[in-house]
């Protein structure tokens, strides 16, 4: 029955009132674009990298970007760009982690304070108020340094420093979503409060947490970055962004290049993902024209 | 007479106040038996929603119901959360008045009414599947299998609205409180669902509780009515006899309101005055300051129910008085 004439039709028309979204929103098709080359460039790393990117060569050390090495070496001899390229890696992976960690602890919080309001939301969400009181760098900072330096406790710390907001965005809007009628209907038709929350709740409440997410993507890798960069995130030998700026602090008024290419790495993908995020956030925008 | 399934005797409503409390429905007192429709009106904020909500145990927070309501004998005050959850659909199920919002945009038909269906009744999901078509067969739908697949925005509200009476009855209730479920509806439409309602009842022996401020709406389908005013049911009888002859001066008052076609009063009538803050109610009869019949009694103490008739019931002391002469 699913594919009856009417539904052909209106998935034509979804698709003609997407292409309208695509050409009414440049910045969005290139902060798409850029994102899934950076994925292509994340799962393509071996194939994509000229060099081997930990391999150690002294011959060939700060060499200047040139036609052998397009964005020069480090110290140690090795290729930036093969460097730049597995660094998307891990990124990616940071960013997605991040998100999964703090989505999945933060938005049933929020669902669940939000729902059911009085005693239960005001310990849920003074609890998470808590991990906000903090300022936003120095939490993580203090986890890192209570369960030791290194990649998995640096996401674990960024988890639990960005979840409350997940929390706070889910319980606004499903106090706005609880007041709609169906969920009364559902009540009143014997539904349970589980049931109500997971299948009427959550998919209506979800839009603002998800355009959260997609902005955050951005942020948790700047903040990876930043953790990798004051030396309480990845360390050698895992290739990150944030990590090969740390180490070339030294150099990089002699060496530019050690610096400005994983610098820029970040920049474009932070502004790539943010871009993404602007444009999620308008699609879902009921204001738009429903597309979903 | 038949069995009687919702009975509710002297339901209490109360709201707390920053220092006092208010009661927003006090000493109602209702029976509908199988197969009955009672239609209970009243102007808004007379607690008929109050009243019907009760009978779910779905009474807004921080409001505290007492008295009596047993729904095919069961006793639904004082019931904890979850024993409610049980009774709900499976021994009382709701329909509302905006059938657009009432039906969750995300899902499809099918999964909201297999939703209701499983948690009132123990059927597997295949089972209410098919329940689910066999109730939309039996409120006209056309093309129930394609109707099942989509979404409520695909939806007319007339559909919608015969969507959620599917669905209700779909859970086999015993009680059936529909809640201005035409208000939202164009008049063709709303004369079909009334018909429906009917229907319904008789068939599948279901007591309705109808709640309308739409006095046509009663005389069309239902067999008895409550008039409520001010948290309290002022009257009560058979359509017929409450449609007659109206016995309190409240009920005479909104059958006067109502136009006629013809009539040679332009001016529309009304009934002066405002519903008493309940907060803050006079002594004697809530109705005096916009009763034309006010007697020094009135203000001193409230009238009782009192009959005027067989099975009319009207809360008036010149009801009681009138009563005392016979």
């Amino acid at each position: 029955m699913s594919t009856s004439l009417p539904s052909v039709a209106n998935r034509s028309l979804r698709i003609e009132k997407f292409r309208f979204f695509l050409s009414s929103n440049v910045l969005f098709v290139f902060g798409a674009v850029i994102f899934s080359l950076i994925i292509v460039l994340a799962i393509f790393a071996p194939y994509l990298a000229p060099y081997d990117p930990v391999k150690i060569n002294f011959s060939e050390k700060l060499v200047a970007p040139g036609l052998t090495h397009l964005m020069g070496t480090d110290e140690l001899g090795r290729d930036i760009l093969s460097r730049v390229i597995y660094g998307a890696r891990t990124s990616l992976v940071i960013g997605i982690t991040v998100l999964i960690l703090s989505i999945s602890v933060g938005v049933p919080i929020g669902l669940v304070a939000g729902y059911f309001g009085g005693r239960i939301d005001t310990i849920l969400m003074r609890v998470s108020d808590v991990f906000l009181a903090f300022p936003p760098l120095l939490l993580p900072i203090a986890i890192t340094a209570a369960l030791g330096a290194g990649l998995f406790n640096a996401m674990m710390a960024l988890a639990i420093s960005w979840f409350p907001w997940y929390a706070r965005i889910m319980r606004s809007s499903v106090l706005a979503i609880r007041k709609e009628l169906y969920i009364d209907a559902a009540r009143a038709m014997g539904v349970g409060h589980g049931r109500i929350m997971i299948r009427h709740a959550l998919p209506n409440a979800s839009t603002p947490a998800i355009v959260q997410a997609s902005m955050d993507f951005g942020y948790t890798i700047l903040a990876a970055a930043s953790l990798s960069f004051i030396g309480i995130g990845a360390r050698p030998p895992t290739i990150e962004w944030g990590l090969m700026v740390a180490l070339s602090r030294s150099k990089f008024l002699d060496f530019w290049w050690t610096a400005a290419f994983p610098g820029f790495a970040i920049f474009v993908t932070v502004l790539a993902v943010n871009l993404l995020g602007d444009g999620i956030r308008d699609l879902l925008d009921p204001k738009h024209g429903d597309l979903s | 007479m038949s069995e009687t399934v919702l009975n509710m005797r002297n339901l209490r409503v109360t709201y707390p106040k920053l220092s006092s409390k208010v009661d927003v429905v006090r000493n109602c007192s209702l029976q509908v038996g199988q197969g009955e429709i009672l239609g209970l009106v009243g102007e808004s904020g007379s607690g008929k929603s109050m009243t019907a909500m009760s009978c779910l145990g779905l009474v807004p927070k921080p409001g505290r119901i007492s008295g009596e309501i047993e729904v095919g004998g069961q006793q639904i005050v004082g019931r904890s959360e979850s024993q409610l959850s049980e009774f709900r659909g499976g021994l009382s199920a709701m329909i509302f008045q905006n059938p657009m919002t009432a039906l969750n945009p995300f899902l499809n038909i099918s999964d909201q009414m297999a939703d209701a269906i499983v948690s009132s009744r123990p059927l597997s999901r295949s089972e209410a599947m098919s329940e689910s078509l066999a109730a939309l067969h039996a409120v006209y739908i056309p093309n129930a299998e394609a109707c099942l697949a989509k979404y409520p925005h695909q939806l007319s509200g007339g559909q919608l609205q015969r969507v959620m009476i599917a669905m209700a009855i779909a859970c086999k209730p015993r009680l059936l409180i529909a809640d201005e479920p035409t208000t939202a509806l164009d008049v063709t439409i709303q004369a079909q669902v009334l018909l429906l309602i009917r229907e319904l009842a008789s068939e599948m022996k279901l007591a309705v509780l109808f709640i309308t401020h739409d006095l046509s709406v009663v005389a069309s389908i239902c067999d008895r009515v409550a008039v409520m005013y001010a948290g309290e049911i002022i009257e009560s009888g058979p359509v017929a006899d409450v449609f007659k002859a109206p016995a309190h001066p409240y009920t005479r008052k909104l059958f006067s309101t109502v136009p006629t076609l013809g009539s040679k009063n332009k001016q529309l009538e009304y009934i002066p005055g405002q519903v008493p803050d309940m907060s803050n109610l006079p002594a004697g009869c809530a109705f005096q300051s916009r009763c034309d019949v006010a007697m020094d009694q009135c203000r001193d103490s409230a009238p009782n129910l009192s009959a005027s008739g067989p099975g009319h019931l009207a809360a008036c002391h010149l009801v009681a008085s009138h009563e005392d002469m016979n």
